[in-house]
């Protein structure tokens, strides 16, 4: 009885999946609602979670319950600690959901609702969860190795150092478009840019309200945080009212970018305790409360999607980026579906607090889907707007024309119908100056978030419900920011330590100011490009960030895949085998595209040669010209690099089928690096925590 | 006897404590208390201090 009826329950859930997912793809022409999106996501993950991630768990890894954790062998009571499931899933998702997943979505957009969330959901549960999981199964089975450590011992060198040296990439270009993303939420908006400027300051007094006043008080001190925050918010919109304050924070790009870099080297340099630490506990806060938000604001107001399912802009001619469908709709998601850089957080600092190996799948593959749902929500907030305002908001002047009039001509004339009233008054109602060309997909998130929010908890507050959504995207930013430039310098510093042992050390001044300076100089450098190109500079970074981070997820499932074929799984490894053969497809076509390809939208040397030309021809006017030769020296740049990362992603791939390949044959591999079976003293009773 | 909500809140708030770190030095206490280490602890300044140091050394955020 009890097991006829979970088969009942379970072919339900089945069938309503397929009916709203089918929903989804087959509707044309008229509106869908929100909710059947939400509807088609939650059933997808629920099936995918009990039967495809309970079988890898089962048949592919072999999770062993009776085997001791890292966490119970080495438990020192600091970083090795046995912790209840819920607890390491809430730190576990907590690091690895940041802004990626709410701005690439809303950027996809531009395709319509359709592709974006077909991929968020396939690639999640067939990619993204499977190396999330297999990533923490493997270093939980190796003592908690970092994925680089992992690559080492069990492909070799090669592997190891071209991990090491993909992350450090990553990392740069990760920061820089962050970076670009802040700045142009904050380009001429006081109340954004008052707001964001704040949050340092309170940040500061967390920092030491938590170190002198009440050590160690966390909780009181978010409190305090958190409530000062809200009251920055409000008191932006006073600050933008205000006559003389006001141009204090009204900026263009180019300062606030400065601004962003000397912030971000003053993170790196000053004590943890002052500013990352309490911005992290801030951001940490906003970030869960906002989602939880805004999956109950969809849920209550169940707003309709006014996105076509397809648009025009598969053809390669979008206005946000340049670039066809496939492969770049995959590249653009990133995040929400496959992320390269979970895997450093899978492998590392989530094992060291797992307390039995049978958590592996809630917190690996259950952490994963949580933070694709975050993807399908931005993805809804995104297209529940007019698509002629979102176009409106994320098209770049240099794209649409830098007058209004010009701009709402030339999206109407897509098919995409918006007029200057229409965006002068939702800029008024949001508090803005303007919303035309507002790139990077924050703006019209948090258009899109505040819209919902004030529809469903009351009307009239939508600029505030705006500058908070800005507050919100901007403070995890910048966390990610200040620890991505500190996490740099520890690498650069470790690299460096193999040279003259001397700048190894962490805490040597001059080290520490060197290696900051260096790694904030290489995101700025990028920033700074970004901001001063007229095309917005998301459209060059966005993509090169995707193939970064589509470029660490192919190491992560390579090392994955070379170590189910030593275990003698070859008939399993098409598990990771097969994501990474996709994300093999898709980085190196996007790669090829993006430096070979004749559209200059898309290609960075055919960019380059256009601007070369125009340069020459003396028809650039004279503010472009003037930078002309610093973006044309970028784009090749970018080329080189964008080269160096599919070049980095096929040593790993082909040092992998090299191992695979010899270890069939009979012939010497690596040896498997797993730690040996020691049998789990928690017994079953223990209750844990 | 304790009603539902204050059960279910009790846990809340002691998940909430747990994941934040706010009784990171409790937990240390405890965990020095029962494993005889002949040095005094540290004292709960020290103890935050040395915490957070070592919490934001590796890769603690992702994008």
């Amino acid at each position: 009885m009890n097991a006829l009826f979970k088969y009942v329950v379970w072919i339900a859930i089945a069938l309503l999946g397929a009916g709203a997912v089918g929903g989804i793809a087959l509707n044309r022409g008229e509106s869908i609602n929100a909710l059947w999106f939400i509807i088609a996501a939650v059933c997808v993950y629920a099936i995918a979670y009990r039967f495809y991630a309970a079988w890898v768990a089962a048949r592919v890894l072999t999770l062993d319950e009776t085997r001791a954790t890292p966490a119970e062998r080495f438990d020192n009571g600091r970083d090795f600690v046995p912790t209840n499931r819920w607890i390491v899933f809430g730190h576990h998702f907590a690091a690895i959901a940041g802004p990626g997943p709410l701005i690439g979505p809303t950027l996809a957009a531009q395709f319509g609702y359709l592709p974006g969330t077909l991929w968020i959901l396939i690639g999640a549960v067939l990619g993204g969860c499977v190396q999330d999981m297999v990533t923490l199964f493997f270093s939980t089975r190796r003592d908690g190795r970092s994925l680089g450590q992992m690559a080492r011992d069990e492909l070799g060198p090669i592997g190891g150092i071209a991990a090491l040296i993909g992350t450090f990439a990553i990392m740069i270009i990760l920061i820089a478009v962050l970076g670009l993303v802040v700045v142009n939420a904050m380009k001429h908006s006081p109340w954004a840019t008052s707001t964001v400027a704040a949050t340092i300051p309170i940040a500061m007094v967390v920092g030491l309200y938590m170190r002198t006043i009440r050590p160690g008080r966390v909780l009181e001190g978010s409190a305090l945080g958190v409530l000062l925050l809200l009251l920055a918010v409000a008191g932006g919109g006073w600050i933008d009212h205000h006559e003389t304050l006001r141009p204090l924070f009204d900026h263009e790009g180019l300062p606030l970018a400065w601004a962003v870099i000397v912030y971000g080297f003053a993170a790196a340099v000053l004590p943890v305790w002052l500013l990352l630490a309490p911005r992290d506990y801030l951001s940490t806060f906003m970030k869960l409360g906002t989602v939880i938000l805004l999956a109950v604001a969809i849920v209550i107001l169940q707003p309709d999607v006014k996105m076509p399912a397809l648009t025009r802009f598969i053809d390669g001619s979008g206005p946000i980026f340049g670039g066809t469908l496939f492969p770049f709709v995959f590249i653009t998601i990133a995040c929400g579906a496959i992320s390269g850089f979970h895997s450093l957080i899978a492998s590392g600092t989530t094992p060291k607090l797992l307390a039995n190996e049978r958590d592996i799948r809630m917190i690996g593959y259950g952490g994963m889907l949580l933070e694709s749902f975050v993807a399908v929500m931005a993805l809804v907030a995104a297209t529940v707007l007019e698509p002629g305002v979102y176009f409106a908001i994320n098209s770049p002047a240099g794209i649409v024309g830098k007058e209004a009039a010009e701009a709402v001509a030339k999206i109407s004339s897509w098919g995409f119908p918006v007029t200057v009233e229409q965006m002068q008054t939702l800029a008024r109602e949001m508090g803005e100056a303007t919303l035309f060309a507002r790139t990077g997909g924050a703006p019209s998130l948090a258009v899109g978030m505040a819209s919902i929010f004030s529809s469903a908890f009351g009307q009239g507050m939508l600029a505030l419900w705006y500058h908070f959504a800005i507050m919100f995207e901007a403070i995890f930013i910048l966390t990610t920011l200040d620890a991505g430039t500190r996490v740099g310098r520890f690498m650069l510093q470790d690299m460096l330590g193999n040279v003259w042992p001397k700048l190894g050390e962490t805490s040597w001044t001059p080290s520490v100011i060197l290696t900051s300076g260096l790694v904030v100089g290489a995101w700025g450098y990028f920033l700074y490009i970004g901001v001063i190109d007229p095309n917005g500079g998301v459209n060059l970074l966005w993509p090169l960030f995707g193939i970064a981070n589509q470029m660490l997820a192919a190491i992560a499932l390579s090392v994955a895949t070379g170590i189910l074929v030593k275990s003698g799984k070859l008939h399993r490894a098409w598990v990771t085998g097969i994501p990474l053969a996709w994300l093999v497809l898709v980085t190196t076509t996007a790669a090829w595209q993006k430096i070979f390809s004749d559209d200059v939208r898309v290609g960075f040397i055919a960019a380059a040669n256009d601007l070369s030309a125009k340069l020459a021809a003396g028809v650039l006017p004279p503010e472009k010209a003037a930078v002309a030769p610093q973006l044309i020296f970028n784009q090749h740049l970018d080329a080189w690099l964008t080269a160096f990362f599919v070049a980095v992603l096929w040593i790993v791939v082909l040092d992998m089928l090299r191992v695979s390949s010899r270890h069939l044959a009979g012939k010497p591999v690596p040896p498997l690096a797993e730690s040996p079976h020691i049998p789990s003293r928690l017994v079953e009773d223990y209750v844990r925590d | 006897m304790m009603n539902p909500i204050g059960k279910y809140g009790r846990a809340f708030w002691q998940a909430l404590r747990r994941l934040s770190g706010d009784d990171a030095y409790e937990r240390y206490l405890r965990h020095h208390a029962q494993h005889q280490v002949s040095e005094p602890p540290l004292s709960r300044e020290e103890f935050y201090k040395q915490w957070q140091e070592r919490k934001w050394k590796g890769v603690k955020r992702c994008c």
